[in-house]
């Protein structure tokens, strides 16, 4: 009987919860995205192939700015490329943009972190269509209907930013 | 023997499991130091944001050489009025660039340095700019301490920014 009683109130506070943090992640970018369309981007990735996030729609996008002298980004990365594997089943799809100037540095680190997600080198049109990119890291959830639900910028609670996406992946 | 063995065994478990709390740089063996860490610039030589902004304002007086020593893209994003990108100080080819643009300036000239890519404990460009700066016998440098980034830090306070390379 407790249990019956106390379940609604649980779930209540649960969804309250997961709205919160969904609505107000640690978002501090010039200008927030949040619950608008993400701005389209047709890139190149490191191998040459033409990336266009548009074609993404259906998927939950996790989209994160990252660079090579970033020591925050690759604390990261190693947690994505787990979520690449583990979530991908589940609709998730993980787009890198490398703010560095060299392209050489960012297939370095790529090579080397193992990524599995495609990277594209961006340039400060692909920040400034993205709020101004001043500051990294910086990630964007976007849902199958290639809305920003959540955007996170420096270092980040990953288990919290886990949580959040998990949540996108139930009700994508 | 095997007493000793087992206590060597304890000892050296112990020590492994608390190498991440006593010695914190332990707990990410896959991120590479910065070669001089933002924390080794002397607090005497920061100049806050506010600071520098009202400054780069005031008419009349001699405004500091303001150089970005970190991603030339950020810079590209915005960046304070007069300032010119002096390439990553983590890099040789950055520290060569700032060299390269400071070499002729008298000692005496007023420089302020900043990056604002990451947060400031973690920034791997100001320090070794900052002490390249005064090995050339630079005396009046100062460093714009922004604790998160360029955009948390200045952009969004409403401060002057131009854009462009």
């Amino acid at each position: 009987m407790r249990t019956l009683a106390a379940g609604p109130r649980r779930w209540s506070l649960a969804c309250l919860l997961v709205c919160f943090c969904l609505a107000g992640s640690t978002a501090s970018a010039t200008e927030s995205l949040l619950q608008k369309q993400a701005p389209e981007i047709v890139l190149k990735d490191l191998n040459g192939k033409r990336v266009d996030l548009h074609a993404y729609r259906g998927k939950v996008v996790l989209l994160n700015f990252w660079a090579t002298w970033c020591a925050p980004c690759q604390i990261e990365m190693p947690r994505f490329v787990a979520w690449q594997t583990e979530y991908r089943p589940r609709g998730l799809r993980i787009i890198g943009i490398s703010m560095d100037d060299d392209p050489e540095l960012a297939r370095e680190l790529y090579k080397r972190l193992r990524l599995n997600y495609p990277v594209m080198m961006g340039n400060e049109k692909v920040g400034e269509f993205y709020g101004g990119v001043l500051g990294l890291p910086v990630t964007f959830l976007i849902d199958s209907h290639g809305e920003v639900r959540a955007q996170f910028q420096g270092e980040t609670d990953m288990n919290a930013m886990q949580e959040q996406l998990k949540a996108l992946l139930l009700h994508p | 023997m095997n007493r000793l063995t087992l206590g060597s065994g304890m000892i050296a478990m112990l020590v492994t499991l608390a190498s991440p709390i006593v010695f914190p740089q332990f707990a990410q063996p896959n991120v590479t130091s910065p070669p001089e860490s933002a924390f080794s610039i002397p607090l005497a030589q920061l100049i806050q944001p506010e600071a520098l902004n009202r400054m780069l304002q005031a008419g009349g007086a001699e405004k500091p050489l303001v150089l970005q020593v970190g991603s030339h893209i950020l810079f590209a994003e915005a960046h304070p009025p007069g300032a010119e990108y002096a390439g990553p100080g983590s890099q040789p080819a950055g520290i060569q660039l700032l060299q390269n643009r400071v070499n002729a300036l008298s000692r005496k000239k007023l420089i302020v340095l900043y990056c604002g890519c990451c947060p400031w404990n973690r920034c791997p460009n100001v320090g070794p700019a900052f002490a390249k700066l005064r090995e050339m016998g630079f005396n009046s440098v100062k460093v714009l301490y922004l604790a998160d980034n360029f955009g948390t830090n200045w952009v969004e306070k409403g401060y002057a920014v131009e854009k462009g390379r």
